[in-house]
């Protein structure tokens, strides 16, 4: 991502709220014009605070926010025209929803007729065309978040800031509401910037995802990439289902290093993210990456295992084995023909490849 | 929802044969018995607090059964007479007869009553009830011998007005209205009118308190609502601190500061911004009034606000900003409507106490910061003129009432425009 076509960029951002804990540490981000940026991370981690630095209700303690190239920490939050919803949806219970629509027009002192026309084509975005007169409070909840991602688009905003708008869903909802953000975010050429500690919402929704733990952005990247190439155990771990070993590193050879698991168990990994020979390192490796039953020699990695359990998802089947000591290994098995029919306490040979390991930092 | 039962012939019959009906009866008197021993404690409560002393407050505002029982024969003959011509035997025998009949304490009560009608008829019935026992006919002039006033008209004409056993004089009265003899409804003597004023300050006094608690208590509300907790806490000790102190130390407090030789007044004259003969009056009148009833009244307004604005969250605010608002129009429009609840629940409870307070105006009212409540308390310990009371309590219950339904009008309308 070039920085000239940046919409919003933090730099050098850090931010404490009592002068003794860094809440977000040192935040170096571009969201780039039209890019839809989700926030991840775990309760506490810091996304909300970056949002708020954003919206202009929390000042940074060190670094700069610029939006269009411009410094913004000195700009009041009225004066930065970024629509927000907030994750309570925060419309004023006592305005009707046409109200609250128009709201946002009446203080840039917009002529009534343009007013309406603008409230009237907000609401038909989001397909809540006849429900300009209730109050809030008569909204069901899908109804009322429809309403707030309306409100924060009536005045033509570049950027417009989500804080877990979808968190009071129920799922089917949530889904629904999902796809219809994003084809907004896509119809409207909007840049969003999106928190959310749901990991599928993210991976959805994103171009981009930003992994936050205690305050850093572990990882950001596109949702495949964060994926398939998380770059730490944290992301590793947060994003998808993931099994682990930790070990020594005992070659390194490049592009590959060997990990010693328990005497004598080496397994062959991708280098990512260790130190060298000698130092710790945890084994990432997706459940589905990996090959019940291969041919002998096939695999770098091939090792024998125990099913201890198998419950059958239609599509998958999901085994979980005693391997190299670890008895929560996760297998899928794909329901293909040609796949191998276990049974529990078979022990047949399981492998992968060295690509699919990732050997990252020791972590926890 | 129940379904219609389909229509079967003859009662259904529970399990052990009991007509349906009867059983589901029993089982539901039962739990009615018990909704009726949970309610009782608190209906009785209501009775004995409120709808007693209130009902008799209503009767005694108007009551005037008392003088028609002690005397019956007078009224009756007083019906006869043509109210010019000289009063009649007939009539003095009627009162003898009343007079010789009734209990002593009776008469005494009467001749109150009588005196509020008449000034004078306490004294002239006092003399002629001693003479009473050597009484003989001709009556007419052994109450003349008694006291030469049984001549006066007047005297005999006012019974016109206490005549019925209903009277709505005390009513007048409290509004500096009077009956004439013949229950026409005339002003007041000009010296004797003081309760209009009164009424006026009353409600002067109670809407500029009302008004001057609201416009302290609301920023101080607001900071409670809004400042962290640990320092929020202390300041709503502060707040709360009046509660815990006696009412007669803190208006002691207040005459002490506020008074001509006072603190403040000391204080202004050291600084040199008053002279010493421009020392500011504040206390004994109606400024003393304004100020120590605000302060008394003042945690009032601040709890109903404030228990508002806790429930209102930041994000409004920041909502109303975000869209475009400046912090002090996001203020009007977004955060102060939603306070109305609040700011009405405090003006009326405010103007409820305000309005019959008697205690600090007592104290530092002086003499143009009494309030009615003042004349109340007066009547019910000094001049025992509990009618007038009485009537005086009842008009405060319907100024409140019409109050109540104003407010209930205004925050309606605007519940309905606002939310
Ligand atoms: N106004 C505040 N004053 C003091 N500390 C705060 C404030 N707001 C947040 N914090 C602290 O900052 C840290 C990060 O909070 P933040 O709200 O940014 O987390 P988050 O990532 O949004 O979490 P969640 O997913 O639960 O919403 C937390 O430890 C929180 O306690
Ligand atoms: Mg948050």
């Amino acid at each position: 991502m070039s920085s000239e076509n940046a919409l919003v960029r933090f730099v050098d951002i850090q931010k404490s709220y009592d002068g003794e804990a860094l809440v977000v540490k040192n935040l170096n981000l571009d969201v780039a014009k039209g890019e839809f940026l989700t926030m991840l991370g775990p309760s506490g981690s810091g996304k909300t605070t970056c949002l708020m630095m954003l919206a202009g209700f929390e000042p940074a303690t060190h670094g700069e926010i610029f939006l269009n190239e411009h410094p913004i920490n000195r700009v009041p939050p009225h004066k930065r025209g970024i629509g927000m919803v907030f994750q309570n949806y925060a419309l004023f219970p006592h305005m009707t929803v046409a109200e609250n629509l128009a709201f946002p027009l009446e203080v840039r002192h917009m002529d009534k007729s343009e007013r309406e026309q603008r409230v009237k084509r907000a609401l038909d975005m989001v397909q809540l065309g006849k429900f300009g007169d209730p109050r809030p409070a008569q909204l069901s909840g899908g109804q009322a978040q429809r309403v707030a991602v309306a409100r924060s688009l009536v005045f033509d905003p570049d950027l417009v800031l989500m804080d877990e708008p979808l968190g009071a869903l129920d799922k089917n909802l949530r889904e629904q509401m999902q796809y219809e953000i994003k084809h907004i975010h896509e119809n409207l050429g909007l840049t969003v910037v999106y928190v959310t500690h749901d990991q599928s919402e993210a991976l959805t929704m994103s171009n981009r995802i930003a992994v936050f733990d205690d305050g850093i952005i572990q990882q950001c990247d596109p949702p495949p990439v964060l994926y398939e190439e998380p770059n730490n155990a944290f992301v590793a771990g947060f994003i998808g289902e993931n099994n682990r070993f930790v070990g020594k590193v005992t070659e390194d050879s490049g592009d590959t290093v060997k990990v010693e698991i328990e005497a004598g168990a080496v397994v062959v990994a991708k280098k990512v993210n260790v130190e060298g020979v000698g130092s710790r390192s945890t084994l990432s490796l997706r459940p589905e990456r990996v090959t019940v039953d291969p041919e002998a020699g096939s695999l770098p990695n091939i090792f024998s295992g125990k099913a201890e359990e198998l419950i059958y998802l239609g599509d998958h089947i999901r085994t979980r084995f005693t391997v190299l000591g670890h008895d929560d290994f996760i297998v899928k098995i794909p329901n293909s023909a040609a796949h191998a029919r276990l049974k529990e306490g078979d022990t047949v040979n399981i492998g992968w490849n060295a690509e699919d390991c990732r050997a990252l930092d020791p972590s926890d | 929802m129940s379904t219609a039962p389909a229509t079967v012939d003859g009662p259904l019959l529970t399990a052990d044969g009991v007509p349906l009906k009867e059983s589901l009866q029993i089982s539901l008197r039962r739990s009615k018995m018990r909704a009726l021993l949970l309610v009782l404690p608190p209906l009785l409560f209501l009775i004995f607090l409120f709808v007693i002393p209130i009902g008799n407050m209503l009767t005694r505002s108007v009551d005037d059964n008392l003088i028609n029982d002690v005397l019956p024969n007078t009224f009756a003959a007083f019906e006869t007479w043509d109210k010019k011509s000289e009063p009649t035997e007939a009539m003095f025998e009627a009162f003898y007869k009343d007079l010789r009949d009734a209990d002593r304490t009776d008469i005494g009560k009467a001749s109150v009553r009588m005196n509020y009608a008449n000034p004078g008829w306490r004294s002239l019935i006092k003399r002629t009830a001693r003479k009473i026992d050597k009484m003989e006919p001709p009556y007419k002039e052994a109450f003349l011998k008694a006291d030469d006033r049984w001549l006066d008209q007047d005297f005999w004409r006012s019974l016109g007005i206490m005549k019925d056993r209903v009277t709505f004089g005390y009513y007048l009265n409290a509004v500096d209205l009077d009956y004439d003899y013949d229950k026409n409804i005339i002003q007041q003597d000009e010296e004797r009118k003081v309760y209009n004023l009164l009424w006026w300050r009353t409600i002067k006094v109670s809407i500029i308190v009302t008004i001057a608690c609201l416009l302290l208590a609301y920023p101080v509300s607001y900071l409670l609502a809004t400042l962290p907790m640990r320092i929020a806490n202390l300041l709503m000790i502060c707040v709360l601190m009046p509660f815990w102190t006696s009412l007669l130390v803190r208006i002691v407090a207040w005459m002490i500061m506020l008074q001509q030789n006072g603190v403040v007044n000391d204080t202004l004259v050291a600084a040199g911004v008053l002279s010493d003969e421009n020392r500011l009056s504040m206390m004994y009148n109606f400024n003393g009034t304004i100020i120590v009833m605000t302060q008394i009244l003042l945690p009032f307004m601040i709890l109903p606000i404030y228990s508002v604005m806790k429930t209102i969250p930041p994000s409004y605010m920041k909502a109303a900003q975000n869209l475009g608002a400046t912090p002090t129009l996001a203020f009007i429009r977004v955060y102060m409507p939603q306070t109305i609840p609040g700011i009405g629940a405090g003006c009326i409870l405010v103007f409820i106490v305000a309005i019959g307070y008697y205690i600090t105006p007592e104290l530092v009212g002086g003499k143009d910061g009494r309030l009615i409540g003042n004349m109340v308390a007066y009547h019910m310990q000094r001049s025992l003129n509990w009618g007038l009371a009485a009537a005086m309590g009842t008009i405060l219950l319907c100024v409140i009432l019409v109050f109540y339904w104003v407010y209930d009008k205004i925050i309606g309308i605007d519940n309905m425009k606002m939310g």
